[in-house]
């Protein structure tokens, strides 16, 4: 057989493995393109898990009380470790951690762009937890069976732990809604802000989405932008009119012959204009991103020079 | 630096009296790092009792790819398995 004719009979093999919905594993032939798409899309993932510390990262010095400073540090934590699973799904796909971080750097590589809006109230924290968590949990439900065993793994610890995270911003909401006016005020205000950028979070219509149909029947993408987006929006109207508050959009009405919410249409500019790199905070949370990393080279290089001084001494000894 | 860290394997016991199970893995200088990474990184919740940390070079691997050779000769000895002796007659289980 000539090569061309291998690496059909091996596509097919890892189609009709997809198919019966077996997992893919590391070690195992794929299409250089699965991979590729794999890259993208779980990078872009794990990206998003750390950028999106900073935003929150924001509050944790002015969280109102020390439970709360203590919820929201635990919250930060668990993006991070999110972050780090994620990257480990993606290294086993050949590509080193560096090789990631640089490609968030040059802009290579993107992340969730509803992390380039500031979080300028502390009603934001409560409104990121409960409608970004949810948005995030919605989403990665459904990549808990995504094909690639690695990246399927890391979704269900996410998930476990992601519904703290969510439960404890929507328990802000709801604290602040039992409050004074102004905190009511304030509450309202965030879910004005947050509101539609968290339905962007799910990316363009389906007929739009550029890498939607190829991620469908590969299984990297379960369940289509459009089908996640509605099932969120099911869920956050009645958890806002629940405690009061009210959604920022004219068009919102129950349709009984669907059984779903309609809402009105996404400002597309907008989401293009921020994703490019042109939101309220892009440029900043990238450079903070840098910085961190860059001022953090003296601890790899202590922790490392530390190593090499351990191992001969313990050279010395034998 | 970053790129000289080693790649561990991290295992956790749930609870006393079941196997450590492989949860995912991480960089680290040594192992005694390995171990407190893993500590922060997959036992935020105490889902575990114990971790083990094994450097991922150290680990021998069979493939699936290798089935054929590595298994083959098991599958001819049905005896090996309870289902293939037949009970008698009023007997329903053994």
């Amino acid at each position: 057989m000539d090569k061309a004719n291998v690496s059909e009979t091996e596509e097919r093999t890892f189609q009709a493995r997809i198919d019966a919905e077996e997992k893919i594993e590391p070690k195992d032939w794929m299409p250089e393109r699965y991979r590729r798409n794999l890259i993208r899309q779980i990078s872009q993932h794990a990206h998003s898990e750390v950028i999106g510390e900073q935003p929150e990262g924001n509050w944790i010095t002015r969280a109102p009380s020390l439970e709360r400073k203590a919820i929201l540090m635990a919250k930060v934590q668990d993006e991070a470790g999110h972050g780090l699973y994620l990257y480990a799904a993606a290294e086993t796909l050949g590509v080193t951690r560096e090789e990631l971080i640089d490609r968030l750097h040059t802009g290579a590589s993107k992340y969730a762009s509803i992390f380039n809006y500031p979080s300028l109230t502390w009603a934001d924290i409560g409104a990121i937890g409960w409608l970004v968590d949810s948005a995030a949990i919605v989403n990665q439900v459904s990549l808990q069976n995504t094909s690639y065993g690695p990246y399927a793994r890391a979704m269900v610890r996410i998930c476990k732990e992601e519904s703290f995270h969510q439960r404890q911003g929507y328990n802000i909401m709801m604290t602040l809604m039992k409050g004074a006016p102004l905190q009511r005020e304030m509450a309202q205000d965030a879910l004005d802000r947050w509101w539609w950028p968290s339905l962007m979070m799910f990316g363009p219509h389906d007929g739009e989405s550029a890498h939607s149909a190829q991620s469908m029947k590969w299984k990297i993408k379960r369940r289509s932008n459009d089908d996640l987006r509605q099932q969120f929006v099911d869920q956050a109207v009645q958890q806002a009119e629940a405690i009061g508050l009210v959604v920022p959009d004219p068009d919102l009405i129950w349709n009984e012959a669907r059984g779903h919410y309609d809402f009105g249409a996404i400002d597309w500019q907008e989401f293009e204009r921020v994703i490019s790199g042109n939101g309220p905070c892009n440029r900043q949370r990238l450079a903070h991103h840098k910085n961190a990393h860059d001022e953090g080279a003296w601890v790899r290089k202590a922790m490392a020079a530390y190593e090499v001084k351990q191992r001969s001494k313990a050279r010395d000894v034998a | 630096m970053a790129d000289q860290m080693q790649l561990y394997e991290v295992f956790v016991r749930s609870r006393r009296g079941l196997d450590h199970k492989h949860v995912g893995s991480l960089h680290a200088d040594d192992s005694a790092q390995a171990l407190e990474y893993a500590r922060d990184v997959y036992t935020r919740r105490g889902e575990g009792v114990s971790i083990w940390v094994v450097a991922s070079r150290d680990i021998t691997a069979s493939q699936e790819s290798d089935c054929e050779s590595f298994y083959d000769p098991l599958d001819d000895k049905p005896y090996r398995h309870a289902a293939m002796y037949e009970l008698p007659e009023g007997v329903d289980s053994l």
